[in-house]
This record gives structure tokens, sequence and C-alpha cells, in this order.
């Protein structure tokens, strides 16, 4: 694994430490021995295939997820260990961006964007709404404050949601897959949202995402994972010269081969040859 | 036999973390009370949805009941010669039993499930975990406001219900059959005693926890069981949510009504 000599090294450069994490559903481990560090101020970008564990490491990283052997490590301190109050303290300083957007239905964008400003801060109605507004026009959504998530399209969901993500001026940002269902000019739009977002504010943003192009053009950090496990940690350079059989298979977007197993069995069922694995 | 065992203790430990996920549930819920965020304008606008929307089906139910408690009593009655009970027998029936309970099975159909299902939806579109990452409490931000808009509106609609039930019993009764207006008045002035209203109060009250209790638990954890978040688990929950708060009700009906009388 690359730069694996170098943990050590980063431990106190790193805002966030994970060690030796390992995650469970039910009896099902689903992460194995997770070891890399995320750095302050820069773009650290997990990807993998579907269903390699990257959602569920991004659980465990925002609090949704905490019984599991190993540790987070948020500046030294150990997130599993923190209290009610504790947890909560670190949830002010950072913002998620969910898949779906998770946007409330139920409210207008502004209102949306208001929710956390309203229960956080004792700022007026009125400074609210201009915060909002602020926020809505730096995604580009100025004029769409009074539309229902429902009446906007994807992309603008997206940013809505990345808008109620920063309302409280988040220290630490994660995104879940950005890019997923929007076309390719409005996922590089929203990647460079995010390389803004890193250099005009210096924040540390931690992206999820299976979609090589925004990966790579966004990342300072990747993370390539395969089957719950790390396969590599390193700058998008050092990946992209990667040795490991599955990062090149993963970069060049090759299919897997059916394996013997599975193989013997079709062919049994379907009484001809198949493809087989390669030995 | 190891076999039964084993199921037997899966069964029984499942049950045991559904009764503490359950009691946790309405701790955090009374909890969010005290917590932040204030709560004032959640609670309104709960009390429109659960209160103001649920006024005319309650009253339509209620104009309905009170008509039939009025025709079947008044035959009943007619057999013994005691038609001017009318007014007591409709009066008494619903202030005591028919007024809390049906209030609350209609509460249970036309907001309970609503919230079940909003709740779920919540649930499966990773907006109650988008609450928690902003740090806001899911329980006092989502299910105590409407626990508190449905103890102040169950009490006044079992009050509205049984006002429109004594006077649709009084249509029916002194209008259609001829039973003498004064003597249905005056059965039910003389029959229901304070006790009777403080029981129907008590009944709404406790109804009221019941039905948020069960449908917003149901929708918070909907597809928790299963390990899956989908339309299906919220379906499903909405069902259980509607069936096990209007059973809950009903049984919970009797255990007040023995506790008080």
């Amino acid at each position: 694994m690359i730069r694996k000599d170098k943990s050590e090294n980063m431990r106190h450069s790193n805002l966030i430490e994970i060690c030796d994490l390992n995650s469970h559903y039910a009896s099902r481990q689903v992460l194995f021995d997770i070891r890399f560090g995320i750095p302050h101020r820069q773009i650290t970008v997990i990807m993998g295939m579907s269903g390699c564990g990257k959602t569920t490491l991004l659980r465990h990283l925002i609090g949704l997820k905490r019984t599991s052997p190993g540790e987070i490590l948020v500046e030294g301190q150990d997130l599993g260990g923190f209290d009610e109050d504790g947890m909560q303290a670190y949830r002010r300083r950072i913002g998620v961006l969910f898949q779906s957007g998770a946007l409330f239905n139920s409210m207008t964008v502004e209102e949306n964007i208001a929710v956390p400003l309203k229960v956080h801060t004792r700022l007026s109605h009125e400074t609210i709404q201009i915060m909002a507004l602020i926020k809505l026009n730096f995604l580009g959504l100025a004029e769409f404050g009074g539309f229902m998530p429902s009446q906007l399209s994807g992309g603008m969901r997206k940013r809505a949601a990345l808008a109620r993500a920063l309302a409280m001026d988040p220290e630490i940002l994660f995104v879940d897959e950005p890019s997923s269902g929007l076309d390719p000019i409005t996922a590089a739009g929203l990647d460079l949202l995010l390389l803004e977002l890193r250099d005009t504010l210096g924040m540390t943003i931690i992206v999820v995402t299976h979609e090589l192009e925004s990966a790579f053009r966004i990342s300072d950090l990747l993370v390539v994972m395969d089957r719950g496990r790390i396969l590599a940690v390193g700058s998008p350079d050092e990946i992209q010269k990667s040795e490991d059989v599955r990062v090149k298979q993963f970069l060049r977007r090759e299919a897997d081969t059916v394996e013997a197993d599975t193989a013997d069995y079709l062919s049994r069922l379907m009484g001809k040859g198949i493809v087989r694995s390669e030995q | 036999m190891t076999h039964l065992v084993q199921s037997l203790g899966a069964f029984a430990l499942s049950q045991l973390a559904y009764l503490g996920r359950l009691g946790l549930f309405f701790v955090f819920v009374i909890r969010g009370i005290i917590r932040p965020p204030t709560k004032f304008m959640a609670v309104v606008k709960q009390i429109h949805f659960i209160g103001t929307k649920s006024f005319f089906v309650i009253g339509f139910t209620a104009a309905f009941t009170g008509m039939v408690l009025g025709l079947q009593g008044y035959y009943t009655l007619a057999k013994f010669g005691s038609e001017g009970l009318l007014g007591s027998g409709v009066a008494l029936s619903l202030i005591r039993e028919l007024g809390p309970v049906l209030s609350a099975l209609m509460v249970t159909g036309r907001a309970g499930s609503a919230m079940c299902a909003e709740i779920g939806i919540m649930r499966i579109d990773d907006q109650i975990d988008a609450l928690e990452c902003m740090a806001i409490d899911p329980f006092a931000y989502l299910i105590t406001p409407k626990l508190l808009a449905s103890l102040i509106c169950l009490p006044l609609l079992t009050a509205f219900c049984d006002v429109v039930g004594i006077y649709g019993g009084y249509v029916i009764g002194v209008d259609l059959l001829g039973v003498s207006p004064g003597a249905y008045l005056d059965g039910v002035e003389h029959s229901v005693v304070w006790k009777d209203v403080t029981m129907g109060i008590v009944k709404s009250l406790c109804f009221a926890v019941i039905m948020i209790w069960i449908c917003t638990y149901k929708g918070f954890y909907a597809g928790i069981d299963a390990g899956s978040f989908g339309p299906e688990e919220v379906s499903q929950a909405t069902t259980d949510a509607v069936v096990l708060s209007s059973v809950s009700i009903l049984a919970g009906d009797y255990v007040v009504t023995s506790i008080l009388l």
C-alpha cells in the first residue's frame, strides 16, 4: 500500500486519523482494518466500487454509526468516546451533503437552509434570511429560495443541499456521491464548487465517490477501497502509478470476470460453457 | 429441541430490544420538551394539522354516532317507558366512552397515519440523519411538537365530539321521535357529573400519548427490523402504526376506565 510507511509521520498533521476501523452490519463485516489520515484543508476522496464500504465509512466519520472496533481520532480525540455533548460539538463543526440531498420536502429551499441557523443561533429572522440568501447566491440559486425541493432539478437539489450543509460555515465538509445522477457538466460544476470551498475558505473536505473523473479532478489525497479494505492511499499521481492489480482494474474500468465457482455453477445450470476468470 | 430454544431466545431478545427502543424513544421525546429548539411555532403548526384539520371528520363522526345512540336508545328505553332518560344515556355514553375513543381513533386514522408516513419517508430519505448531522435532536425537533399539539388538541376535539354527539341525539330523540326537549336536556344536566368529564379528559390525554408514541415510533424506526429502508417499509410501518394504535387505544380505554371508575 502506498504511503503506509508514512502514516506515523502524518499522524500529527492530519485532522482526522482512522485507526484499524472495522465495521459490521449484524454479523456481516463490511469494513476491515481501515487505516489512513485525513489532512487539514485538503480534499480527500474516498473512492471504490459500489458496495465497497465507502458510505459506511462516511457514516462512521460523521458519527452516525458508532459501535465498531477501531478508532476515529479527530484532532487526537476518539470520536467513539464522545459523550452526547461532545458529539453535538463535533457535529457543529461539520457539514454533510447526503447522496439524496436529504432536503426537507415540506420546506422551501430557503427554509431548509435556515433550519440549522434557527436552531443553533439567536439571530433575527431577517438576518437568517440574509444568511440563507448569501449561501444560495454562492451556489447560484438566489432565485430559487422560495421553491420547494420537488420543484428543483437533481443538480439544483444537490446545490441546495450543499447550501444547507454550508449554512453554519463548517470546518469539515463531508460529501456523499456528489456526482451521482447528474450530467457531466453539472457534476463538473459541483466539483469546481468544492475546489472553491477548499481554496477560499480553507475547508477540509471528504468526498465519497465512484466517479473517476471527479475524484482525480478534485482530490489532494485519494483513498481507494475494495470489498471493505483500503487498497491504496496517495496523491492522484501516486494512485495513477499504482501497481496494485485491483487499483489498475478500477482505473481501467474493467469488469470483474466471473469467478470459477460461479462459472461452474452457471455452466451446469445452463448446460453450456461460460467465461471463466483468469487463473 | 436446541433449535426451538434458540428460536425462542432470539425472539425474546428481539422483543426485549423492541421494548427497550420503544421506552427510550418515549424518554427522548419527553426530554425534548425542555431541550432546544423552541417549539412554539412547530406546536402551532401541528395543532393546525392534528386539531383544525380533524375538526370536520370528528364533527361528522360525532353527529352520526349521537344520532344512532338517540335512535337505538329511544327504542330500547321505550320498552320500559323511560324515554325521558334518553338524554342521560346519550350524554354519559359519549362523555365517558365514545367521545374520547372515537376522537382518538379518528385522529389516529387521519393524522397518526400521516405522521408515521411523513417520518418514515424522512427516515428512508436520510432526512433524520441530516438532522442529526446538523446537531439537531430529531426527537425534540420532530416528535415533541407533535406530542404537545396532540395533548392540546385531543381533549378539545373530544369535548367538541361530546357536544356534537349530544346534539345529534337531541335531533333524533326530540325533533324526530318526540321526546320532550326539557326531559332530554334535564337528563343531560343532572346525570353528567364533573367526574365523568374529567374521565373523558384523562382518557383523551392518555390516548394522545398512545397515538403519538406508537405512530411516530413506527415511522422513526421504519424498516429497522427488516434491515432495509424503502417505500415498502414505510407503508408497512403506517399500517402497523394505525392498527397498533387503535388496538392500544381500546385496550387503554379499558385500563383507564377500570382505574377511574
